[in-house]
């Protein structure tokens, strides 16, 4: 048992924070500490710069340009970008698309995709979700039917995430429709700019656009953009859903949020005292940073035995809880910012949005606190709803 | 990062589990609480002949010089069986002052008793007015000669009824509640002016009200006049211990309950079909799991050389442990339904385990009070 970082870990973690610092632009930083989401520009010239180090995929195998981690220099990546903040690897690209590809592409697929994803040459952007089809994914009804030497696809995605910033769309669409629900899918790879594609906004209820409604109408799709076997999309759409789950974790990202509570906490006055003063307003910070420090330790136990067990395929019980309690925590953090902003939370506006505060009606930390709020409660939706999480626990590890 | 056990500690895993999956069934325990002691003297000598009584000494003492670690997987074999003999305030509470505390005479007269079984100690601090605070010590201590004259009174003292030899801290300086001035005696239970009126506590352990008057303590422990650091250090790696029986006794009351749930049948199918009843026994599963990660933590937290930083890690086990079990107990009891209630079932006892193990030495309340006092755990730079 050695519950501790080996020094070349710790050499590592170093290496990361003098990266950052030499590399990340401060604009981008500041942005973040602000609690805005990275804009598209930011996320394009940091996954270059991720790319041109050799970092901009640390789940890739090497041969297709990962870095060759282990799964600890993994998390410390991970999460040394979150503290400072500096923008994520594009998720569509590195943790969702590209290990399909590599997984169950063809040679020509992953020469001419995997490259422009590292490079972020063509931002991507997922097709699963339907208006018919969220927890129960397997439900979906987008057609894609061949005809001669092309798919014709139609049908209706939505809350496809950044689909206004894409490039391509990788997409599930039912390809056997007599089949058994889950085997009649297929993975397609589409490029945004077919004929019969619209991209219609959603705007969710703090007032960003994220999401998006993405309409298919007779889209043509070449027939060597379909990825792995006819049918056998579902496999494909499993292995990128059980990429996820270290993702949703999120341990440095709530730490710095954590901090930045602290932070403000400590500048904001509550009657005669600072807000951190106030026993009950710091033992509910309390509380999150205890969870967080157990939530830590999990994905270390999920790391060493990912590290032991490689290959054998068994689910450790450990990982089901990363998903529930890094978004009750992320969740809870993103409540008490907001509750130290007090009325000065309440000014509307998107968050991300810039000079919606020019009138200085609000602290500018105070700005968009309550959005970032509502705009968070998704995290416990999406990604397989935690009700979901606890329905697989029940089934996977309870044997209920 | 490697939770794996070695070679050695896995061998004294097997040889726990073994020990105690022959002679620690439900109805064995049954037997033993209902003895005249309330646990067995029998089953304490195969702890002996086991090594895990000398478990924590260094070698050289007498003892096996296991860690931490080694600490970790008995307690966590013996909650899961939810046992009955003073290993915690023996070889955990009581080890760990001579350890930390004793002078090497001392610790050579004393651990070789110890190891074999033949000696019992308790830890005789908490007063009727301290509560939580292990500096609130109203408990005297005057220097007489070489040896020091202890007067007042302790009470919920784990195995006090049973204890050779008290652990006992009392005041040479100060005020009630000052840190500094606080001694730290080892009096023996057979000396003039101690007297000793055992008791059940309700999760099966015993314990006893010691009343100290004018009693002669031959030996102080650590520094005389700043004992509470010992103190501190001390019962930090005894929350080490509660954390690993906390996981043990959590895992088995979790299992109990899913077989519950796979058997008992009602509206025509086993209740473990229905969703509101699976996502409560899957809340469990997250708190067990983040409980688990914080008692490794805790194993190593516990010899942090920083006081100051293990104080706030052991806060953070102590408060995260505290609220899981209080969860997995109460749920544990719910999920059964009526069963679980009665005496004659083991899920109970469990509970009443969890509940007890959960305030030791500060309850989820004061862990984190006293967190949130020190500024929580993440730095705001």
């Amino acid at each position: 048992m050695e519950l501790r970082f080996t020094d070349e870990e710790r050499a590592f973690r170093q290496e990361v924070r003098d990266f950052l610092a030499a590399e990340c632009p401060d604009a981008t930083r500041q942005h973040m500490i602000a609690g805005k989401s990275p804009t598209k520009e930011m996320v394009v010239e940091w996954q270059r710069k991720l790319n041109k180090r050799g970092w901009a995929a640390p789940e890739w195998p090497k041969d297709h340009g990962g870095p060759g981690w282990t799964p600890a220099q993994k998390y410390i990546f991970r999460e040394e970008l979150q503290m400072w903040p500096a923008p994520s690897p594009l998720g569509f690209n590195i943790n969702m698309c590209g290990p399909v590809i590599i997984e169950f592409g063809t040679p020509e697929q992953k020469a001419r995709f995997l490259p422009r994803m590292l490079n972020l040459d063509d931002w991507w952007c997922q097709g699963f979700s339907e208006p018919g089809a969220g927890s129960d994914l397997a439900g979906l009804k987008t057609r894609a039917v061949r005809d001669g030497d092309h798919w014709v696809i139609n049908g209706q995605k939505t809350w496809t995430t950044l689909a206004q910033h894409a490039d391509w769309i990788f997409v599930l669409a039912r390809t056997d429709p007599a089949a058994k629900k889950q085997e009649g899918i297929s993975f397609f790879l589409v490029d945004m700019k077919t004929p019969g594609i619209t991209v219609r906004p959603i705007v969710t209820i703090e007032g960003g656009h994220e999401v998006n409604e993405v309409f298919f109408d007779d889209v043509k799709v070449p027939l060597d953009h379909l990825v792995g076997q006819e049918n056998k999309g579902w496999d494909c759409a499993k292995f990128l859903l059980g990429n996820e789950r270290f993702g949703q974790a999120r341990v440095g990202a709530s730490r710095e949020r954590i901090r930045r509570l602290k932070i403000i906490a400590r500048e904001t006055m509550d009657g005669d005292r600072p807000l951190i003063e106030d026993p009950e307003f710091r033992r509910q910070m309390t509380e999150m940073e205890i969870e967080l420090k157990a939530l830590e330790m999990t994905v270390m136990r999920v790391i060493a035995n990912e590290t032991k067990r490689a290959g054998t395929g068994k689910p450790d019980p450990a990982t089901s809880v990363l998903k529930i309690k890094g978004t009750e925590i992320q969740q809870g953090v993103s409540e008490l910012l907001m509750k130290a902003a007090g009325p000065y939370a309440w000014v509307d506006g998107d968050p991300d949005a810039e000079g919606t505060n020019e009138w200085d009606v609000a602290p500018d930390w105070a700005f968009g606190l309550a959005g970032v709020y509502f705009n968070w409660r998704k995290q416990s939706i999406y990604g397989g709803s935690n009700e979901i999480q606890r329905n697989i626990m029940a089934k996977a590890f309870l044997g209920l | 990062m490697d939770f794996d056990l070695n070679e050695s500690q896995g061998m004294l895993q097997d040889s726990v589990r073994k020990l105690l999956s022959d002679k620690y069934g439900f109805e064995n325990r049954k037997a033993y609480l209902a003895s005249e002691t309330g646990w067995s003297r029998d089953l304490w000598a195969q702890y002996a002949d086991l090594g895990l009584l000398g478990l924590p000494f260094d070698e050289e003492d007498g003892g096996f010089g296991g860690g931490g670690e080694e600490v970790m997987i008995v307690a966590e074999q013996m909650g899961r069986h939810i046992t009955l003999e003073p290993w915690l305030s023996t070889v955990v509470l009581g080890g760990g002052f001579l350890r930390h505390g004793a002078a090497a005479d001392l610790r050579a007269d004393m651990v070789a008793g110890v190891a074999g079984g033949g000696v019992l100690l308790a830890f005789a601090q908490q007063e009727r007015q301290s509560r939580y605070d292990l500096h609130d010590v109203a408990t005297t201590a005057k220097k007489d000669g070489a040896s020091w004259v202890i007067t007042g009174r302790k009470g919920m003292v784990l195995h006090g009824d049973t204890a050779d030899h008290f652990i006992v801290t009392a005041r040479i300086s100060g005020n009630r509640r000052d840190k500094g001035g606080i001694g730290v005696f080892l009096v023996p239970a057979k000396a003039e002016g101690v007297a000793v009126r055992g008791f059940r506590q309700v999760d099966g352990s015993r314990a006893a009200e010691v009343e100290f008057s004018d009693a002669r303590a031959e030996h102080a422990l650590g520094t005389p006049e700043d004992g509470l650091a010992l103190v501190d250090k001390v019962v930090d790696e005894a929350i080490a211990a509660l954390a690993a029986e906390a996981i043990g006794a959590m895992d088995v009351v979790h299992a109990m309950t899913l077989d519950y749930m796979k058997t008992r049948q009602q509206f025509g199918k086993p209740i473990g079909s229905f969703q509101a009843l699976q996502h409560k026994a899957a809340d469990m599963l997250v708190a067990i799991e983040q409980s688990r990660s914080m008692a490794y933590f805790a194993t190593m937290a516990a010899r942090d050389p920083d006081a100051a930083e293990r104080r706030r890690n052991m806060h953070a086990v102590k408060a995260q442990i505290g609220r899981s079990q209080r969860l997995v107990g109460q749920e544990a009891i719910q999920l059964h339904g009526g069963i679980a209630m009665t005496m004659e079932y083991a899920a109970g006892h469990y509970f009443k385990r969890l509940t007890v193990n959960e305030a030791s030495f500060g309850d989820t309340d004061f862990h984190l009070r006293s967190l949130s006092d020190l500024g929580g755990l993440v730095q705001a730079a």
